[in-house]
């Protein structure tokens, strides 16, 4: 439960899930997982696979339509091994996506993975609410960088 | 949420060609002696990678080249290397990427040599490999803006500066393995130009793209910068897991290659 605190202003337009597997059933499909896997399809909050499970949001009342919840999919079983998305909804709108699992683990895998991923989670917030590890801007220079974002997380060690 | 308790993170931090180089590890290897010796290969590399490229050194091998007084032939392999990879960056984008680049609309005809826009990708996409020898140690790996990264845990989370206000972030981006660039002038006034013209581009405040490798993340968003209302179209066509295009009046456009 790292950063669901993405309130403000969360214009989550897009989820993009760009997962490789644009048609699904081929090859090795082991049965179980495929029929839950077909995600996908740029969309919004519905791209997280199969039917998700509620787990209690930290924070937020606990009122069904407000508050905080994270959704856990299903893990998918693709071709490429198990993919696993959870969403995190604030206020019925979808403010966070993280893959708990992806592929990994041998070279095709690796190719995989690297398609698999981005989910790009479009949100136009104070970089202070969300949690992120670091940065990717236009800093060039190290003049810039005394006034940057990155510098701060530096700072915070966190 | 499976939470497997998050190791701990340790962050390292340095400056070189004139850029933050921050890393972040976490797992076994983060706050050790292999740790602080691969963290040490890494800024060696990219000071070395300084010495031979930058345009600020009199006395560096692209400054000498510039010059003419070295010889092309005479060049070190990396300069080989890197002006490969500018020659097909500007065949792919039309000439708006280049390495040789426009002085300014004063001096027309006149053109410099700047590989700037190939080398920062490629020597942080480089010296990554040292962090990549950590066992059981997740890297997160930024040169200037321009991130590498490597997760067997949990993804690490990449802010995507918004080019208007350095303070927000217009995206969050998981990634468990692969780049990130951004292109854009947040920090630096108009000084990246389009080769054909030697102007500043319009119509594009800042691109990111996405990709496995962090050579041509950053040479593909750079050069879809240059293309200027041409780089959503641009990026379309490359090969690259996506994009992001923000607009001057901050209208975001995401890109996934039709390929």
């Amino acid at each position: 439960m790292r950063r669901i605190v993405i309130w403000l202003a969360s214009t989550v337009t897009v989820v993009v899930l760009l997962l490789g597997y644009h048609t699904s059933t081929s090859s090795t499909a082991t049965a179980a997982g495929s029929s839950s896997t077909a995600p996908a399809a740029p969309s919004t909050t519905s791209s997280a696979s199969g039917p998700p499970t509620p787990s209690s949001g930290t924070s937020g009342s606990s009122g069904s339509s407000s508050g905080t919840k994270t959704w856990t999919g299903d893990v998918a079983s693709t071709r490429w091994g198990p993919v696993q998305v959870s969403i995190t909804v604030t206020d019925g709108k979808v403010t966070g996506v993280d893959v708990l699992r992806s592929p990994d683990g041998n070279p095709r895998d690796t190719e995989i993975n690297a398609r698999a991923l981005p989910v790009l989670v479009r949100e136009t917030i104070e970089a202070q609410s969300a949690k992120i590890d670091m940065v990717s801007g236009a800093t060039v220079t190290s003049d810039g960088y005394l006034t940057s974002l990155q510098s701060a997380l530096d700072q915070a060690g966190i | 949420m499976p939470t497997t308790a998050a190791p701990e993170l340790r962050r390292y931090v340095a400056h070189v060609m004139g850029m933050p180089i921050s890393l972040a590890l976490r797992g076994d290897h983060a706050d050790d002696e292999h740790a602080r010796r691969a963290w040490a290969a890494v800024m060696d590399e990219l000071a070395e990678v300084d010495r031979v490229f930058s345009t600020y050194r009199p006395d560096s091998v692209v400054s000498r080249l510039g010059r003419g007084e070295l010889d092309l032939a005479d060049a070190p392999v990396e300069v080989h290397e890197v002006l490969a990879l500018a020659r097909r960056a500007e065949r792919e984008s039309g000439g708006a990427f280049s390495v040789d680049l426009p002085v300014g609309p004063t001096s027309p005809g006149v053109r410099r040599f700047d590989p700037s826009g190939v080398v920062k990708g490629w020597a942080a996409d480089r010296a990554s490999r040292h962090l990549a020898a950590l066992a059981g140690t997740d890297f997160c790996l930024s040169a200037g803006g321009d991130v590498v990264c490597r997760s067997a845990r949990q993804p690490w989370r990449i802010g995507i500066e918004d080019p208007h206000d350095p303070a927000r972030v217009v995206a969050v981006v998981p990634l468990r393995r692969g780049a990130i660039a951004t292109s854009g002038t947040a920090h630096r006034g108009a000084h990246l130009v389009d080769a054909r013209t030697g102007l500043a581009p319009e119509g594009v405040a800042s691109v990111t793209v996405f990709g496995p490798s962090l050579t041509w993340a950053d040479i593909d968003a750079t050069a879809a910068y240059a293309l200027g209302t041409g780089a959503a179209a641009w990026l379309r066509t490359r090969p690259v897991d996506s994009a992001l295009v923000v607009a001057p009046d901050g209208t975001i456009t995401t890109v996934v290659p039709t390929a």
